[in-house]
């Protein structure tokens, strides 16, 4: 390949090269940097993902790039769009949280970058090899991230538990993929498809292991239900910045590869495997919304409330149609903005309490600060669906292209399950507008109101996110359509 | 005379495995995944794939067992040996399930598959480090390089994980 070439196919990796290039720089200017303006880091990491996002303008080719690596299409546009919004929003969340834990580093947002670089890999990924890469550079990189408050037991031991079983799971996904390598000869997802197209038994045993543990892999990382017990101990352990991008990054990424995966490389085997992701749905929405009803923590609630999300979105993948699909895509954004906002909500209260994860923590919120307290019940009545929000929307387009599909029970069940999760989220919001106990000796607005920019800008962001998306969602709706338009 | 060799490697891969996961001193347990590697390592130079046999021999059975070498040495695990006794039996007994259903599972698959469809004959040159250079750089070239983010990430990692304090603004 010529100078030229190689030029010419990096316009298919184009945010990938900005965001791994921006780690890169961040690293270098780490050491020339003086010692708390770290600040400044944060700042650069910010330009380089802004300046990604404004490549996505470019109306996509839909080719494929470096001889069937990667495809750079409306989906892949998409899921980077959803992928670099979440880490923006998890940038500005950021930088209060690491200046008071003192974690404040290079390191930490150059991994942020290189994991967001590694997720859009794997939506783009028209190769397995591709897809296993994006997948180890973002797991890798969370797993460190995970563990950065080194003097903490419970990041310690999350850190261990993510590090130990990712391994096994990415282990089983590779397992599977060789396994489907040697059905058709091949991990190019075209070339897969093509060979599935004229073989006769289209669904031999060699795929059917495969596929298996591929689904095996990708559950885990998803955090469906029996491959789960790793999700609260881990989500509660982490840095709450870390949790918020973990929670919603990797599952935009995992989900738009399972995606790529299923309807590009095996378009005849997925039909077979309906009736698994049915039960997989059933089960993860239903354990998620249960254990998420017995916890008094917060950040644990969120973990398995994600969990129970991570349910509904697969509701979309069952349905398995156009429908289904694009509101899949929709879904992922009004889950991104919304988690990414309660989360960051959360951080802000951290940052001004001694903690901010404990029901107790929030009691009173609205009295300390009735800015954080409007967009805290905005987030979360989000989350639990009620209109005009981006989640209302989401789970009314999730459910309905079910409903067109026909599974009308998994359908009554999401419903039941959404008003079991209603309950959790409504108690957080009742008793952020408490009074709190004792208000007057605490003072009312000791500083709370006083929110730097970045919180401020992170959080005003995902509160317009989420109500552009609950007004206005055929805009949204058109896009993901088109997006899924290339998989058909 | 090839088959031979075959089964020479094979039956020492298994009886070192086997050795490694049945010996209670960790040293032993770890020169015995040496020799498994070596053997694996043989399997790949028969299978023509030179550049895997090598790198095998190299990366697997030479840098990562001094690491394990040099982890069992700096723990010095031998005394804390039976610590897991109380319930012993027990993951003995998931162990084996969980082993055996993989089996079954393997086996099964294995007697209905047959031939691979892909069975399609290979040139001389396939697997050996020429052939493997040439298509990293040209076919495989965004791999290649992307993996260069993977090991920077890795490397970034075991370095902050490892320094002394990350906190510089409080100190």
């Amino acid at each position: 390949m010529s100078t030229l070439t190689v030029l010419y196919e990096c316009q298919g990796i184009l945010p990938v090269l900005i965001l791994s290039v921006t780690g890169v720089v961040i690293l270098l200017l780490d050491a020339f940097s003086p010692l708390g303006r770290k600040g400044q880091l944060g700042a650069v990491a910010v330009t380089g993902t802004v300046c990604a996002l404004g490549t996505l303008a470019m109306t996509p080719s839909g080719a494929e790039f470096f001889s069937g690596m990667v495809v750079w299409d409306r989906f892949s546009v998409f899921l980077s769009a959803v992928l670099m919004a979440g880490a923006l929003l998890v940038f500005l969340v950021s930088f209060d949280s690491l200046r008071r834990s003192g974690m404040e580093c290079g390191e930490y947002y150059a991994l942020v970058l290189f994991a967001t670089a590694g997720m859009i890999l794997m939506v783009q990924a028209a190769h397995f090899i591709m897809l296993f890469l994006g997948l180890e550079i973002f797991s890798i990189a969370i797993y460190i991230l995970v563990g950065m408050p080194r003097h903490e037991k419970r990041a310690n031991e999350a850190a261990l538990k993510y590090v130990l079983l990712g391994g096994f799971a990415s282990g089983f996904l590779l397992y599977g993929l060789t396994f489907i390598y040697g059905a058709t000869g091949s991990l190019s997802m075209s070339i897969m498809a093509a060979h599935l197209g004229k073989a006769e038994k289209v669904f031999n045993s060699y795929l059917l292991f495969g596929s298996a543990l591929v689904v095996a892999g990708f559950a885990f990382k998803l955090a469906l239900v029996p491959f789960h017990l790793w999700t609260p101990d881990v989500y509660e352990g982490a840095p709450t910045p870390i949790t918020a991008y973990m929670a919603v990054g990797v599952k935009a990424a995992v989900l738009g590869a399972l995606v790529r995966t299923f309807w590009v490389a095996l378009p005849t085997v997925h039909p077979h495997w309906s009736a698994f992701f049915w039960a997989l749905a059933a089960v993860t929405m239903t354990v998620g919304n249960l254990m998420a009803l017995a916890q008094d923590s917060v950040k644990r609630m969120l973990a398995f409330s994600s969990i129970a999300h991570a349910g509904y979105l697969l509701v979309a993948v069952v349905a398995d149609s156009k429908e289904g699909l694009t509101a899949l895509l929709v879904y992922l954004l009004a889950y991104t903005v919304m988690n990414v906002g309660a989360f960051g909500v959360m951080v802000a209260v951290q940052n001004r309490q001694e903690s901010g994860e404990r029901l107790e923590d929030f009691r009173g919120l609205a009295g300390r600060s009735p800015f954080l307290a409007v967009l805290m019940a905005l987030f979360l009545f989000s989350l639990a669906g009620i209109p005009p929000t981006a989640g209302f929307v989401g789970k009314f387009m999730v459910f309905s292209a079910a409903v067109q599909s026909g599974y009308t029970w998994l359908v009554i069940l999401a419903v039941i399950n959404s008003v079991i999760a209603a309950y959790y989220y409504l108690r957080v919001v009742i008793v952020v507008y408490r009074p709190a106990e004792g208000a007057s000796a605490e003072g009312p607005a000791d500083g709370a109101s006083r929110l730097s920019a970045g919180e401020r800008g992170a959080l005003v962001g995902a509160g317009a996110l989420t109500a552009i998306v609950g007004i206005w969602p055929h805009v949204f709706w058109d896009l993901a359509r088109q997006a899924v338009h290339v998989l058909f | 005379m090839e088959l031979l060799i075959f089964y020479a490697f094979c039956v020492g891969a298994v009886v070192s495995a086997l050795l490694m996961v049945t010996t209670k001193r960790p040293v032993r347990a770890a020169m015995s995944l040496v020799a498994t590697m070596s053997f694996l390592a043989g399997l790949y130079a028969l299978l023509n794939a030179h550049l895997i046999a090598v790198l095998q021999l190299i990366v697997y059975a030479g840098a990562i067992m001094v690491l394990f070498l040099f982890v069992i040495m700096l723990l010095n695990i031998e005394e804390k040996e039976g610590k897991l006794a109380k319930n012993v039996f027990f993951i003995q007994l998931a162990g084996t399930v969980v082993v055996g259903i993989l089996m079954v599972a393997m086996v099964v698959v294995m007697n209905k598959i047959g031939a691979p469809v892909a069975g399609a004959a290979v040139d001389e040159t396939f697997g050996t480090t020429k052939a493997v250079g040439w298509m990293l750089f040209t076919k495989y070239l965004l791999p290649f390089e992307i993996a260069s983010v993977l090991l920077l990430a890795a490397i970034v990692g075991a370095v902050i994980l490892a320094k002394r304090r990350i906190d510089n603004s409080k100190a």
